[in-house]
């Protein structure tokens, strides 16, 4: 039976990882790749490394993280954050990065994701997709770019059906109200997304509690739950995490 | 000398990690003595069949492959391309395996690619002998083997159950993709090098 991912996310500064708040505070939690071994170690099904610094800083400082982690770890990730073009993924993918996330270069240029997807495949092709209430939309959510600072006006749920449309393999679903708050994950708004397309959605942003993951796999149909500082600072531990899942009827690993 | 082959498809860096993380030197080639003279192979792969199966003609290593008596891998991509034909691109394959390779079935649904970690059950043959029945493996694909007699493994995907491995003789091939699946992969790929 297909289990249920549970996804830390490190986000990247300068090879090390960083976690902000609302994306505003960093508070530095150790160095990625050694972080990224740990994970794979512990339980991980996956990582995503978020380079959150990609559009102001040098970009060669992740491609060797990127190599490093790709030779010490035996379990898929997937790099983000500041991915532009073409070549932006083959530096990545050429490094050992198994999926590419592409989020505000797609929304202002869609065809870049059929691009990625025909030349690379559509199973390394995540659509970033950051998503903030907006009740005057069909889907209630809209979707905003940079970091959560500009709006778009695109519906939340037509841009994921136009992205699966257009190629992409999977949705990685976060949530800007939600994001940095510990409160839960945006269980409506994951279902939403993940009931009406067909390709698979990673929720991300809320995470305080065990019983956050519970509830975005059962209730927000989720196929994979993404958090980061509350594996990153030991409040939750995934083999922990895992057992209490399992014992509530979810497929884990 | 462990040979990974060479050829149009993306995915032989995380094999040549996997491999080096095990202490096992192996070379990336497309070189057909090189392949022939190797004690084991490994035919990895993500991409598309019909262009991955040009590029293998136009190269003369699809009767290379054929040839092989050593044990020999397949993996994802690899292991399609040891079937007969795919649905995908309409293409005709490598013919190891009887197999039609098929495409998931869409609007039921059902999400594809099938992708992240599904159990491996009804285990036989060599690669398994150190696994255990429902271990975990990475799966990231749209396109199945059909149950076959010569599944070694299958798995269960919305309804489906598919070959999630095949073995005939030295031919080996998964659909998962070992060199992603943590410790539980690592048993299978050191299994099969093991193999003589």
């Amino acid at each position: 039976m297909l289990a249920k991912r549970i996804i830390p996310c490190l986000d990247v500064k300068d090879g090390r990882t960083v976690k902000g708040v609302n994306f505003v505070s960093l508070r530095d939690a150790g160095s990625a790749a050694d972080l990224a071994r740990f994970y794979s170690l512990n339980g991980a099904d996956e990582l995503v490394l978020l380079d959150i610094t990609a559009t102001v800083e040098k970009r060669g400082t992740m491609v060797s993280l990127v190599r490093e982690v790709a030779r010490r770890i035996s379990i898929p990730f997937t790099v983000g954050g500041g991915i532009r073009d073409e070549d932006d993924v083959d530096r990545m993918l050429s490094a050992g990065a198994d999926k590419i996330s592409v989020n505000s270069a797609a929304v202002r240029n869609p065809s870049l994701i059929d691009a990625l997807a025909g030349r690379f495949g559509s199973q390394c092709v995540v659509l970033a997709l950051d998503a903030r209430s907006n009740p005057s939309l069909p889907s209630g959510y809209e979707t905003v770019v940079d970091g959560g600072r500009t709006p778009t006006g695109l519906d939340a749920l037509s841009w994921a059906r136009e992205a699966a449309g257009r190629g992409a393999g999977e949705v990685l679903l976060t949530s800007m109200d939600k994001d940095g708050t510990k409160d839960g994950f945006a269980v409506d708004l994951t279902r939403i997304i993940s009931s009406n397309i067909d390709i698979p959605v990673i929720a991300s942003g809320g995470a305080g509690k065990m019983e956050d993951f519970r509830t975005v796999f059962v209730e927000g149909k989720a196929d994979a739950a993404l958090a980061a500082s509350v594996f990153h600072f030991h409040e939750i531990d995934i083999p922990d995490l895992k057992r209490y899942l399992r014992e509530a009827g979810i497929p884990v690993r | 000398m462990i040979a990974v082959i060479r050829y149009n498809a993306g995915n032989v860096l995380s094999v040549m990690n996997a491999l080096s993380r095990m202490g096992k030197d192996a070379v990336l080639t497309d070189d057909r003595a090189a392949i022939e003279r190797a004690d084991k192979v490994i035919f990895p792969g993500v991409g598309e069949a019909s262009s991955a199966m040009a590029y293998l003609k136009a190269h003369r290593l699809d009767e290379v492959i054929r040839g092989l008596r050593q044990p020999f891998l397949g993996i994802c991509l690899g292991m399609q391309l040891m079937c007969a034909s795919s649905e995908e691109g309409d293409t005709e394959c490598l013919g190891i395996f009887p197999e039609r390779v098929r495409l998931f079935p869409k609007g039921r649904g059902w999400k594809i690619p099938h992708v992240g970690w599904n159990t491996l059950e009804r285990l036989s043959g060599p690669l398994f002998k150190a696994s255990e029945e429902g271990d975990y493996a990475y799966f990231v694909h749209s396109y199945y083997v059909p149950l076959s007699d010569s599944a070694s493994s299958v798995t269960e995907y919305d309804g489906v159950v598919f070959s999630s491995s095949l073995s005939r003789g030295n031919f080996h091939g998964v659909q998962f993709h070992p060199e992603k699946s943590g410790e539980e992969g690592e048993r299978i790929l050191r299994s099969f090098l093991e193999e003589t």
